[in-house]
C-alpha cells in the first residue's frame, strides 16, 4: 500500500498517494492541467512543458507530468506565472507547427487550439520555421507531414514499442528530424499507431481528407458497404456521445444516408473467416504440421511476419480477413443473386484501421481478377463524411442491415477487441475437434488488456497452448520466445497489431486512450453475450451460403476465402511534393 | 576513513562542477542507500569553453584524483568506479590513469557527445550506451543512477579535494581557470573565498582597459561589469577577460548561441526552440525587449535540464549590462 499524504491545489487539501505525480492527482480531482507530449500508453518524456505547474515554496515551476507529490506540497496550477509559461512556450510550439486545421486529424478535438484560445496564444509570433519540411508517404496507408511535428517524439516510441522502429531521430544541423528509416532491415506495417499517439496531427491516413468522397462519386455503380466490428463502439464518440456506446444501427442509418446502396456486417465476414480458419487449425492439429497457426487478419501483423519474420510465413492462416471474405462474397454470391455484373459493385470497407488500406491494395486478395474490396474508409473518415452531409448522427434513427447477409454471430463481433478472433475459433474448433457443442462459450482468460494472454485448452482428450497478443512489439517478444525455445508448442496464436485489438485500431477516434479503448471493447463483449447466436458455425447465413454456394466450387471457395503470403522485400517511403498537397 | 563523510562535511565541501551541491550530503545519500551493489563516477568530461581545470589537475595530480576515488570506493560499499573523460583528456591521460589505478575497480570510459554529456544523468545513460539525453529527476543518481543502482558523480577536482582532506592538507582552495583578454591565462589554485577581483588582482590578471568578465563558465556564465568585481564567484571557478572595444557582442553572442545550440539535446521545448529564436533574433539584430524577455523566462523557468535553465543568464546579463543599460 502507498501512503497516504495530503497535499494542496490551489488552495483546497487534497489527498494523494505518495508516488503519484502531480498531474495524476490534479486529474483524479478534475483539476485541468493541459498536455501535449504526455500520452498515457507511453513513457512520460516532460519535454512540451505546457504542463508546468507552481510549486508554492519556492515559486519554481515544475512538469506536474514527472514531478511526484509530497507530503505538504503547495502546488498552484493557474498562477501569473504559470500562464505566462504556457503561452510563450505554445507560441514556441505554433512556430514549429504547420497549422492545416481543415485537413487535420485533431480538427474537432484540438488540444492546440483550445489552449490557444485558454492561453491568448499569438500563433504567428515567431516564423514557422517547418514550412519546407518534407511530407513522406508510407505506401498508400501513411502520411506523414513533418512540418507539423513538434519533436515530442511520440511516434518514434510508440513505432519502436510496436517492434518496427520506422520512425527515427536523424541529427542534421545539430537539431534532431523525426525521419522514417532508409535502413533496408526497417520498414513501415501500416499499424498507424504513430497517428493516434500524436498530438497535432502530424501523422494521417493517405486520402483521410481528400478521397472520402470519392466512392460515392462511382457512377453507373452499386455501393456496397460493410463496416468493422470494432467500429460499433466506437464511431459515436466523434459525435459526442459516450465512449463505448453501441452505435450499430445508427450507423447502416448513415450509410444509407449518405447513398450507399446496400449496408452489410462484416462480421458476418468474421464468421466466415472463424469458419476457415478453424477447418485449417483443425486440419494442422490432425497431420500436426505447421503449428502454430497465426491468425492473418491484421494486415498490419501480417506485413510484420512477411518483413521481419519470413519464417514464419508458412504458419499463417490462409484465410483472407473478414472484409476480404465478406467482399469477395458480395461480388460472387451476392451478385449472382441479383444478377448483376460483379464489376459494376464497388465494395466499401469501413474499417478502424490504415493497413486495411493497404492489405485492399495486394494483389493476392484478388480473385478473377477482381478486388474483394475497393475503398477502404477509417472510423474517423466515415465520421466526416457524416459531419460533411450534415447527418445529424446522434438523431439517427436505429435501421437494420441489408438482408442478403442476414446477422453475424456474437463471435463474429468480438473480432473487434483483442482475444476475440481466437475465442469465435476456439467455439467453433471445440464442435469441429469433439463433435460437441460448447456449454461455456465464455472465454475469459483471453480477454483483457495484457499484452500477451497465454492459456491452455482442452479439446477431447488433448490439451492445447495458446496465445493471444495484442502490440506488435508483444508479438515480437513471444516470437523470440518461441524461437529460443522450440519446446514450447503452440497451437494457436492470435495476434492484433493494435494495442487492445481493433478498438485501439489507427483509424480510429482520436483521443484513444487504455479508459476508452476498454470501453469500446467492453460493448462489443456485452453485444455478444446478449446475442443468441454466439457461435459462427451456427450463424444460418453461413450454413446457407456454403451448402448453396461454397461447397459446391472448391476451386471458387479457395479463390474467394483464401490468400496467400510471401516473405516482404522493403517497400519504403516516398517524399510528397510540396507543392501538390 | 569512517569520518571521511564528517570530515568532508566540515570543511563544506561543495561540488565543483558548477551547480556547488554540498559533497558530504550526496557521500551520504549514496551511502545510506540500500543497494546490492554502488557505482562511483569520476567526472572529467570539462566541456564548457575556457573551463581548463580538470585537464590541469589530471596533468600535474593524477595521483591525488585516484587517491580520492579510492576513498570513495573504500567508503562506499560493494562500489566500483568509473573515470569518464572527454575525448582529449582519455587520450592524453588515460594511460597514466590506468597505470595509478592498478589494483582497483575503476574502468575508465571515453565521454561520447559534447557539453551536456557532462550532466550526471547524462552520463549514465551514456555508461549505459543509450541515448544522450537528461533523465527526469527524481531520482536523484545518488539514489538511483547507473543502471538504477546509487551512483557518486563528482568531479576530478572534488576527488582531489577528497585527497587533501583525507591527508589534512586541505586548505579551502579552488581552481580558476582564467583566460580571455590578458596577459596571464591559466589554471591558478587560491582561496574559495577569494572576490574575482583578488583573484584577478593576485593572479596579475586584472586589465589596465576597459573591459567586462564572463564569469562561472565561457557560456553559461554572467556578464560582470569592472565594478562588480568584489565579490566571490559563483558556480564554475572560471574567469574570460573581454577588452570592451575589441569585443563585438554580437559575434560573441553569436559564439554563445552555436555553443547551445550544438550542445542541447533538442528534447524540451524552451531549451530548442528558444535557443533557434535566439539565433534568429541575433542573425536579425533584433533586440526587441519582450520577446528576449519572454524567451529568458521559458528557459529559466521550464527548461528540462540545467543547460536550458542555464542559457538565459549570459544574454541577459549582457544585454542588460552592455546594450539597453
Ligand atoms: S493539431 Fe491540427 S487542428 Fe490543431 S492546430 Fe495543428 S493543424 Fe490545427
Ligand atoms: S510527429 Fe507527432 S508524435 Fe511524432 S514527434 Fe512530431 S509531434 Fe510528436
Ligand atoms: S504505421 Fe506503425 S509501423 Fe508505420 S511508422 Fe507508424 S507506428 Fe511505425
Ligand atoms: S489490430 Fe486491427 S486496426 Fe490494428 S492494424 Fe490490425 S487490423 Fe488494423
Amino acid at each position: 500500500m502507498k501512503k497516504q499524504i495530503q497535499i494542496l491545489i490551489n488552495g483546497k487539501k487534497i489527498k494523494a498517494q505518495e508516488g503519484d505525480t502531480i498531474y495524476e492527482v490534479a486529474k483524479r480531482n478534475n483539476i485541468e492541467i493541459p498536455l501535449l507530449c504526455f500520452h498515457p500508453d507511453l513513457e512520460i518524456k516532460a519535454n512540451c512543458r505546457i504542463c508546468a505547474v507552481e510549486l508554492a515554496e519556492k515559486r519554481d515551476l515544475v512538469a506536474s507530468c514527472s514531478t511526484r507529490v509530497k507530503e505538504g506540497m503547495e502546488i498552484i496550477t493557474d498562477s501569473l506565472k504559470v500562464k505566462k509559461a504556457r503561452k510563450i512556450n505554445l507560441e514556441l510550439i505554433f512556430a514549429q507547427h504547420k497549422e492545416e486545421c481543415v485537413d487535420c486529424v485533431w480538427r474537432f478535438n484540438c488540444q492546440l487550439l483550445k489552449l490557444a484560445k485558454k492561453y491568448d496564444v499569438i500563433i504567428n509570433r515567431f516564423k514557422d520555421r517547418k514550412t519546407r519540411f518534407p511530407i513522406y508517404q508510407f505506401k498508400n496507408a501513411i502520411i506523414f507531414d513533418s512540418g507539423k511535428c513538434i519533436d515530442c517524439r511520440n511516434c518514434v516510441e510508440v513505432c519502436h514499442k510496436q517492434g518496427v522502429d520506422f520512425l527515427e531521430l536523424e541529427e542534421k544541423k545539430h537539431l534532431f528530424h523525426i525521419v522514417p528509416s532508409e535502413k533496408l532491415n526497417r520498414d513501415c506495417v501500416y499499424c498507424g499507431q504513430c497517428i493516434v499517439h500524436c498530438p497535432v496531427g502530424a501523422f494521417e491516413g493517405v486520402g483521410e481528407f481528400e478521397d472520402i468522397e470519392k466512392p460515392l462519386k462511382e457512377k453507373d455503380k452499386i455501393v456496397v458497404a460493410q463496416f468493422a466490428p470494432s467500429i460499433r463502439t466506437s464511431l459515436g464518440e466523434e459525435f459526442g456521445l459516450p465512449y463505448g456506446e453501441v452505435v450499430t444501427g445508427k450507423i447502416t442509418a448513415a450509410l444509407r444516408k449518405l447513398g450507399f446502396n446496400k449496408v452489410f456486417d462484416t462480421s458476418v465476414g468474421a464468421d466466415f473467416t472463424t469458419s476457415e480458419e478453424s477447418k485449417e487449425v483443425v486440419e494442422r492439429i490432425k497431420n500436426n504440421s505447421l503449428l502454430p497457426v497465426l491468425t492473418s487478419c491484421c494486415p498490419a501483423w501480417v506485413k510484420f511476419i512477411e518483413f521481419f519474420y519470413p519464417e514464419f510465413v508458412p504458419n499463417l492462416t490462409t484465410a483472407k480477413s473478414p472484409q476480404s471474405m465478406l467482399g469477395g462474397l458480395i461480388k460472387t454470391y451476392w451478385a449472382k443473386k441479383e444478377n448483376i455484373d460483379p464489376k459494376k459493385i464497388i465494395v466499401v470497407s469501413i474499417m478502424p484501421c490504415v493497413a486495411k488500406k493497404y492489405e485492399v491494395e495486394r494483389e493476392e486478395q484478388l480473385f478473377d481478377g477482381l478486388k474483394p474490396v475497393d475503398y477502404i474508409l477509417t472510423t474517423r473518415e466515415l465520421a466526416r463524411l457524416i459531419m460533411k452531409n450534415e447527418i445529424d448522427f446522434k438523431k439517427l434513427k436505429s435501421e437494420n442491415l441489408d438482408s442478403a447477409f442476414g446477422e453475424p454471430s456474437g463471435a463474429g463481433v468480438i473480432y473487434g477487441a483483442s482475444g476475440g478472433v481466437m475465442e469465435s475459433a476456439f467455439r467453433t474448433t471445440y464442435f469441429r475437434l469433439t463433435g460437441k457443442e460448447l456449454k461455456k462459450v465464455d472465454f475469459e482468460e483471453v480477454r483483457g488488456i495484457q499484452g500477451i494472454k497465454k492459456a491452455e485448452v482442452k479439446i477431447g482428450p488433448n490439451c492445447h497452448k495458446i496465445a493471444v497478443v495484442n502490440g506488435l512489439g508483444n508479438a515480437k517478444k513471444l516470437l523470440e520466445e518461441i524461437k529460443a525455445n522450440p519446446k514450447e508448442k503452440y497451437t494457436c496464436i492470435e495476434v492484433m497489431a493494435c494495442p487492445g485489438g481493433c478498438i485501439g485500431g489507427g483509424g480510429q477516434p482520436m483521443p484513444c486512450y487504455p479508459e476508452i479503448r476498454q470501453k469500446r471493447a467492453e460493448s462489443l463483449y456485452d453485444i455478444d453475450s446478449k446475442k443468441k447466436l454466439r457461435k459462427a458455425h451456427e450463424n444460418p447465413i453461413v450454413k446457407k451460403i456454403y451448402s448453396e454456394f461454397l461447397d459446391k466450387d472448391e476451386k471458387l471457395r479457395r479463390s474467394i476465402l483464401h490468400t496467400y503470403y510471401h516473405k516482404k522485400e522493403k517497400e519504403g517511403f516516398t517524399i510528397l511534393d510540396l507543392n501538390n498537397k | 576513513m569512517q569520518d571521511i563523510i564528517k570530515k568532508i562535511e566540515k570543511y563544506k565541501l561543495l561540488g565543483r562542477s558548477g551547480s556547488r551541491f554540498p559533497t558530504g550530503l550526496k557521500w551520504e545519500t549514496v551511502k545510506k542507500t540500500k543497494a546490492e551493489k554502488k557505482y562511483i563516477i569520476c567526472n572529467a568530461s570539462e566541456g564548457e569553453p575556457g573551463t581548463l581545470k580538470d585537464g590541469f589537475i589530471l596533468r600535474t595530480s593524477p595521483e591525488k584524483v585516484i587517491e580520492g576515488i579510492r576513498i570513495a570506493l573504500e567508503t562506499i560499499d560493494n562500489s566500483s568506479a568509473f573515470i569518464y573523460l572527454k575525448n582529449d583528456y582519455y587520450r592524453e591521460f588515460g594511460g597514466k590513469l590506468k597505470t595509478l589505478s592498478q589494483g582497483l575497480p575503476i574502468t575508465l570510459f571515453e565521454k561520447k557527445g559534447g557539453y551536456l554529456a557532462g550532466e550526471e544523468t547524462v552520463i549514465c545513460e551514456a555508461i549505459e550506451g543509450k541515448a544522450l539525453e537528461p533523465r527526469i529527476k527524481p531520482p536523484f543518481p545518488a539514489e538511483a543512477g547507473l543502471w538504477g543502482y546509487p551512483t557518486l558523480v563528482n568531479n576530478v577536482e572534488t576527488f582531489y579535494a577528497i585527497a587533501q582532506i583525507d591527508q589534512g592538507s586541505y586548505r579551502n582552495e579552488r581552481f580558476y581557470s582564467i583566460s580571455g583578454d590578458t596577459a596571464k591565462p591559466g589554471v591558478y589554485e587560491l582561496p574559495e573565498d577569494w572576490t574575482l577581483k583578488e583573484v584577478l588582482e593576485q593572479t596579475g590578471n586584472l586589465p589596465d582597459f576597459d573591459f567586462f568578465v564572463q564569469a562561472g563558465g565561457g557560456a553559461v556564465g554572467e556578464i560582470l561589469l569592472p565594478k562588480e568585481l568584489n565579490k566571490k564567484i559563483e558556480g564554475m571557478a572560471t574567469i574570460i577577460i573581454f577588452d570592451k572595444k575589441k569585443t563585438d557582442l554580437n559575434i560573441l553572442m553569436r559564439k554563445w548561441i552555436s555553443f547551445f545550440l550544438r550542445e542541447n539535446c533538442d528534447k524540451c521545448t524552451p531549451c530548442r526552440e528558444g535557443a533557434l529564436r535566439i539565433e534568429e533574433l541575433l542573425n536579425e539584430k533584433n533586440l526587441n525587449q519582450v520577446i528576449w524577455q519572454d524567451l529568458f523566462f521559458v528557459l529559466e523557468n521550464t527548461s528540462f535540464c540545467p543547460l536550458g535553465k542555464s542559457m538565459a543568464l549570459p544574454f541577459s546579463s549582457l544585454i542588460k549590462k552592455l546594450i539597453v543599460k
